[in-house]
C-alpha cells in the first residue's frame, strides 16, 4: 500500500487555476434579541479542485457558520448579508430555494461530526447509500444497489456485502463514518464538506480514517472544507488551512509554509498549546493564549486578537488591520509579522530544571489486581438454569503511585480506564483485588469508607457541565467539602474558598456565579478547586480536559503542574489522548481490553521497545507538525467485545505483529526491559527493538528525507 | 466582598433571569393568554361572593328559566337562581378541589418517586408496578368505585383525585431522578460521603423542581376536569353547591327550555381547562428550555 501521507502532499504545490468554490467577502448575520450579530464577517474562501482545505479555530469562532454560510444551509435566523458564493459556474446566490435542493447532497454534501445522528437508524446502510444514487443520480434500483456497494468497496469497508445489510446501530463510530464518507462521495461532488468529522472517534479509528479521506482525495478531484479544532489533524490531512478567530480569517496559506512560518501571532499560540510527544511537564509549561474569543457584539475596536496577543502595542488597537498576503498564498492578519519572525518558533516555556529526584516519596497508592465483572443478564434462560455471561471491564490490573507522582492511563475508549477509576473510588465495587491507601487496606465501596479516606482521595471529572450542581452557585459547591469532610467553620470556609479560587486562578466574584454562568473550562476549575479543598493526596483525573479547546486545555495542564508542585499531590491521570498524558505523567500504564499491556516511565514508553499496540497508537496521534514522520502502523477493526474476549493474548485480533498460533493460545509473559519498564508481549523485547527502529516519532534530518 | 453583598447580587441574578423569562414568554400569546386567564380565574375564586350580584343559593320561583337578559346576563335556572352568580361562585369549588387534589397528588408523587429511583432494587420495582395497576384502570371508572364505597364529599373528592393522579407525577418524578443520580455532581457527592437525605434534599431536588412544576401544572388541568366529571355525574361536591360540573349535570334536564343553563359552566370548565393547558406549556418552555422530552 503507498503511503497516502506522502502521495497526497505532491498535490499541495500544484497550482490551482480555477477554484471550484471561490467566496469573497462573506459576512454572516444572525437576527438575535439583541439585536444582528456578524458572527463571520469579510471571509475570503477559495478551494481547488482535489484540495482539502483545513478550517481551524477555537469553539465559537465562527468555523460551523462560515461552512453553513457557503452553501446556504443556515438555520432561519442567520442570514448571508453580504458576500457573493460561486461553486464552479453557478453563483450559489442567485439560485432559488428548489434549486438548491440539486445543488445539496449532489454538488455539495456534508459529512457531520456525530454519525449517529446523521444516519437513519431504520433504513438498512445499504439502502441509504442507494437513495442518493436514486434521487442525484437517476439511477434505477439495481444500478443504485450496485453502486451502493462500488462505494462501499471505495471506502474499504470491511466485509461490504453484510454491511449494506446492516443497521447504523450494528457498527461502530469508525465504520459509520466510511459509510457517510460513502453517501458524501457517491455523486461525486464537486465540494465536500467536513464538519470535525473524526472528533468523535478513538485516535487509532481516527488514523485510519484520515489514511481514508487522503486516498479518496486521490481519486476524485473533490474540494474539501475540513473543519476542525485539531493541528495535528490539519497537518496530516490538508492542503491549505485558514485559521479562523472570531468570525476572520487571521493567516492562511500552504501547511509547509503555515506551520513552518507561522505569520499570526494566534496561530503561534494554539500550536503553543499542543503538548508535545517528545518533552513533558518537567521540560516545558504549556503556553496557554490568555483570556476568551470575544463575542460577536463585544469585538475590540483594533485588531480583534489584540488583548489576548503577546505582542501587542498601542498602535494594534487603533485599526482593524486587513489580511495580506505576505508570499505566495501565504497571508496573514498581523501587522507586526515581521517581529514574530524575529522571535523564532520557541513557544513552550522551558521550565528551570529541578533537581531530578532519585528516589520518589512513599508509597499512596497500591492497587492490586483489580478486577470488576459486570454480571449481563442471561434473560429467558435463566429460567431454564442458564447462566448470564460476564462483562470483563477490568480484568487484572494493579498500579502502584508514589507521593507528588503522576500515572497517566491510555487506552482506547471502552478499555475500562474510567471503570478502574471507579473502583479505586469506590464509586463502583470492585468484584475482586486489593485497594491500600498508604498501607491502609480499604473497603470497595465509597458509603463504607472512613472520612479520612473520602478526604484523601479526590475525583475530577470528565463533563464539566455534569460535575456541577447547576442549582448550587461555584463557591457553595467548593465549599461543601471543607464543611464535611475539614470541620471547618463557616467563616473558615468563605476564607479557604476565597484562597481556592485564587489558587485556580478564578477571580472571587466567580464565587456567586451559577454554573450556566461559567464557561467550560471555568467549571472544570471550580471542579478543581473542588477536589483540592478537601486537601486530597491522591486525585483520579477522568479525562479532565478532553472535552475543551486547546488552549483551554493547555491552562488546565499548567495549573494541575502547578498545584501538584505546591500539595504534593499524586495524580491518576486518565485520558485517551496520548500527548497530554506524556506532558503530564511520570509514569504511564497502557491499557487494552480491561488489561496493562505496558507500563513504564513516560520516556521509555514512547521510545522502542514497546508494546505493538502502544506502537500504533504512537502512530496514530495526530502531530501538528508536518515534517515528523511517523510510521503508519494501522489497527483493523474495532475494539472486540469485553463480552467475548478473545483468547490468549487479548490484542491479537487486531496486532499487527501477530507472530503465530501463539498469541492465539497462550497469554504473552511480561517482560522487564530497563527501569522497571515492562512489556506483555509474546515477541521477544529485542526483536521489538530491532522491528520498532530508532524512534516511533522521527524529525526529519533534512530536506531530502521528507520524501519516502 | 461580604456575605450579604454576594446574597443581594445572587438574588439579583435570580430575579433577572425570571424576568428574562417572562419577557422570553410575552412572545407566545398562548401563554400570555393562558397565564392571564388563570389569575382571573383566581380573582373570581377569591372574590367571587362579593363581585356576584346575587347569593348563588336564591331562588326566584317566578323567573325561573329566564334567557339572559339585563338583570341575569347569564339567564336563571330551574329555580330562578342567577346563572352568573352560581358560575363566579362556583369557580371557587373547582379551583380549591382540583387545586387541593393536585397538592395531593405532587406531593406524594414526588415522594415516591424520589425514593423509588434513588433507592433502586426491590423497592423501586414494587412501588412502580403498584403504580402501573393504578394506571391501568381508568380514572374516571375507579374513581367512581372510591366515591360509591366512600361517598360523596368534598374531601373525598380530593383524596381521590390525589391518589389518582400519583402515579403520573411519580413516573415524571422518577425518571428525572434516574438521569440525575448519576451525573457526576451527585458522584462528587458521594465521594464526600454525603447523607442520602442530603443527596436527595439538596442536589437532587433543586433539578426535579421545573420539571415538578410543569408535570403539575398539567396534572391541575386534568384534576379541573376530572373533578368537573365527578360532580356531573353527582359524586362530588353535593347540591346546592355552584359546583360547574354539578350545575352542568343538573341543567341537561332542561336542556331543551333553557340552554344557557347548561351553556355557561360548561364554556367556564372548558375555558379554565384551556386556560390552564396554555399556562403548562408557556411554564415548559420557561423552566425546560432546550425541549427536554417529557422525562
Amino acid at each position: 500500500m503507498p503511503d497516502p501521507a506522502a502521495d497526497f502532499k505532491i498535490k499541495e504545490n500544484q497550482d490551482i487555476c480555477r477554484p471550484v468554490l471561490d467566496a469573497r467577502d462573506i459576512t454572516v448575520t444572525y437576527r438575535t434579541e439583541k439585536g444582528p450579530l456578524h458572527t463571520v464577517r469579510n471571509v475570503n474562501l477559495q478551494i481547488g479542485s482535489g484540495e482539502i482545505y483545513g478550517l481551524v479555530g477555537e469553539s465559537g469562532s465562527g468555523k460551523s457558520t462560515l461552512a453553513r454560510a457557503l452553501v446556504r444551509y443556515l438555520p432561519a435566523n442567520g442570514i448571508l448579508s453580504s458576500g457573493s458564493v460561486h461553486l464552479g459556474d453557478t453563483d450559489l446566490l442567485a439560485l432559488t430555494k428548489a434549486e438548491m435542493r440539486k445543488v445539496w447532497g449532489a454538488r455539495v454534501t456534508m459529512v457531520h461530526q456525530d454519525p449517529n445522528a446523521a444516519i437513519n437508524p431504520a433504513i438498512p446502510i445499504g439502502e441509504q447509500i442507494a437513495e442518493v444514487a436514486r434521487i442525484h443520480l437517476h439511477m434505477n434500483k439495481n444500478d443504485a444497489k450496485d453502486k451502493a456497494m462500488e462505494m462501499l468497496n471505495k471506502v474499504r469497508m470491511p466485509d461490504p456485502e453484510s454491511v449494506a445489510r446492516r443497521y447504523a446501530h450494528q457498527l461502530s463510530g469508525g465504520m459509520l463514518q466510511r459509510v457517510l464518507i460513502a453517501i458524501a462521495m457517491t455523486t461525486n461532488p464537486e465540494l465536500l464538506i467536513m464538519d470535525e468529522p473524526t472528533t468523535a472517534l478513538d485516535v487509532t479509528t481516527e488514523a485510519v480514517i484520515l489514511d481514508l479521506i487522503g486516498e479518496l482525495m486521490f481519486e476524485y478531484n473533490t474540494a474539501i472544507l475540513y473543519i476542525t479544532h485539531n493541528l495535528g489533524v490539519v497537518a496530516r490531512v490538508c492542503n491549505r488551512v485558514g485559521v479562523l478567530y472570531a468570525g476572520e480569517i487571521m493567516e492562511e496559506g500552504c501547511i509547509s509554509r503555515v506551520f513552518k512560518n507561522k505569520l499570526h501571532p494566534y496561530t503561534r499560540g494554539l500550536l503553543g498549546c499542543v503538548p508535545r510527544v517528545d518533552a513533558n511537564k518537567k521540560d516545558i509549561s504549556l503556553k496557554a493564549i490568555p483570556g476568551y474569543i470575544p463575542r460577536p457584539d463585544q469585538l475590540p475596536h483594533g485588531c480583534i486578537f489584540a488583548p489576548r496577543c503577546e505582542l501587542v502595542e498601542p498602535a494594534c488597537e487603533e485599526k482593524r488591520p486587513s489580511l495580506i498576503e505576505i508570499e505566495s498564498g501565504h497571508l496573514t492578519a498581523c501587522r507586526r509579522h515581521e517581529e514574530l519572525k524575529k522571535i523564532g518558533d520557541v513557544v513552550a516555556d522551558t521550565r528551570e530544571s529541578h533537581e531530578e529526584e532519585a528516589e520518589y516519596g512513599e508509597l499512596v497508592l497500591d492497587a492490586r489486581n483489580i478486577k470488576k465483572y459486570f454480571p449481563v443478564s442471561a434473560g429467558l434462560s435463566s429460567i431454564f438454569g442458564g447462566k448470564g455471561s460476564e462483562v470483563k471491564a477490568v480484568d487484572d490490573m494493579s498500579v502502584r503511585m508514589r507521593r507528588s507522582f503522576t500515572m497517566g492511563i491510555v487506552g482506547e475508549s471502552g478499555c475500562g480506564k474510567t471503570t478502574f477509576a471507579r473502583c479505586i473510588m469506590g464509586l463502583e465495587q470492585a468484584t475482586s483485588g486489593e485497594i491500600e491507601l498508604e498501607g491502609e487496606l480499604l473497603p470497595y465501596s465509597v458509603a463504607k469508607r472512613s472520612w479520612e479516606t473520602l478526604r484523601k482521595m479526590q475525583m475530577v471529572f470528565q463533563n464539566p457541565d455534569a460535575s456541577l450542581n447547576p442549582q448550587h452557585p461555584a463557591g457553595e459547591s467548593v465549599g461543601r467539602p471543607l464543611i464535611l469532610l475539614r470541620d471547618m467553620s463557616r467563616k473558615q470556609v468563605q476564607e479557604r474558598v476565597k484562597e481556592l479560587f485564587q489558587a485556580v486562578n478564578l477571580p472571587e466574584d466567580f464565587i456567586n456565579r451559577l454554573p450556566h454562568e461559567l464557561s467550560g473550562g471555568e467549571k472544570q476549575r471550580v471542579a478543581i478547586a473542588r477536589a483540592f479543598a478537601a486537601d486530597p493526596i491522591l486525585m483520579v483525573c477522568d479525562e479532565p480536559i478532553s472535552s475543551l479547546d486547546v488552549s483551554v486545555q493547555a491552562s488546565l495542564m499548567n495549573l494541575l503542574v502547578d498545584l501538584q508542585e505546591s500539595q504534593g499531590t499524586s495524580y491518576l491521570f486518565i485520558s485517551h489522548d496520548l500527548a497530554a498524558v506524556r506532558h503530564l505523567s511520570d509514569w504511564i500504564a497502557v491499557v487494552y481490553l480491561g488489561r496493562l499491556w505496558e507500563i513504564g516511565s513516560a520516556e521509555d514508553v514512547f521510545v522502542p521497545p514497546c508494546h505493538p499496540y502502544t506502537e500504533a497508537l504512537l502512530s496514530a496521534i495526530p502531530i501538528p507538525d508536518p515534517d515528523i514522520r511517523q510510521d503508519s502502523i494501522r489497527l483493523k477493526g474495532s475494539v472486540p467485545s469485553a463480552m467475548n474476549i478473545p483468547s490468549g493474548c487479548r490484542f491479537h485480533t487486531r496486532c499487527p505483529r501477530k507472530i503465530g498460533p501463539i498469541c492465539e493460545n497462550e497469554e504473552p509473559p511480561w517482560q522487564d526491559a530497563e527501569n522497571y519498564h515492562q512489556i506483555c508481549c509474546h515477541i521477544p523485547l529485542a526483536e521489538l527493538r530491532s522491528l520498532q527502529g530508532e524512534g516511533l516519532i522521527k524529525k526529519p534530518q533534512s530536506a531530502g528525507g521528507d520524501s519516502k | 466582598m461580604t456575605d450579604t453583598t454576594g446574597a443581594i447580587k445572587r438574588r439579583e441574578s435570580k430575579s433577572s433571569a425570571v424576568l428574562k423569562a417572562f419577557k422570553r414568554l410575552w412572545r407566545y400569546p398562548t401563554t400570555l393568554i393562558g397565564f392571564t386567564l388563570v389569575f382571573l380565574f383566581l380573582v373570581i375564586a377569591l372574590f367571587g361572593p362579593t363581585i356576584a350580584p346575587y347569593t348563588y343559593t336564591q331562588q326566584n320561583l317566578v323567573n325561573k328559566l329566564q334567557p339572559p337578559s339585563e338583570e341575569h346576563i347569564f339567564g336563571t335556572d330551574q329555580f330562578g337562581r342567577d346563572v352568573y352568580s352560581r358560575v363566579l361562585v362556583g369557580s371557587r369549588d373547582v379551583l380549591s378541589v382540583a387545586g387541593a387534589g393536585t397538592a395531593v397528588a405532587v406531593f406524594l408523587g414526588l415522594l415516591l418517586g424520589l425514593i423509588s429511583a434513588y433507592r433502586g432494587g426491590l423497592f423501586d420495582e414494587l412501588i412502580m408496578r403498584f403504580m402501573d395497576v393504578i394506571l391501568s384502570i381508568p380514572p374516571l371508572l375507579l374513581a367512581m368505585v372510591i366515591l360509591f364505597s366512600l361517598g360523596p364529599s368534598r374531601l373525598n373528592v380530593i383524596l381521590v383525585v390525589g391518589f389518582l393522579y400519583i402515579p403520573m407525577v411519580a413516573r415524571v418524578v422518577r425518571s428525572v431522578v434516574l438521569d440525575l443520580k448519576t451525573r457526576q455532581f451527585v458522584e462528587a457527592a458521594r465521594l464526600r460521603g454525603e447523607s442520602s437525605f442530603y443527596i436527595l434534599y439538596r442536589e437532587i431536588f433543586p433539578n426535579v423542581l421545573p420539571h415538578l412544576a410543569v408535570e403539575a401544572s398539567m396534572r391541575f388541568s386534568y384534576s379541573i376536569f376530572l373533578v368537573a366529571s365527578l360532580g356531573f355525574l353527582g359524586l362530588g361536591v353535593q347540591p346546592p353547591s355552584p359546583d360547574w360540573g354539578l350545575m352542568v349535570g343538573e341543567a341537561r334536564t332542561w336542556f331543551h327550555q333553557a340552554r344557557w343553563v347548561l351553556f355557561f359552566p360548561a364554556g367556564a370548565i372548558a375555558l379554565l381547562v384551556v386556560a390552564v393547558g396554555f399556562m403548562s406549556d408557556g411554564l415548559r418552555r420557561m423552566l425546560l428550555p432546550g425541549g427536554v422530552s417529557d422525562a
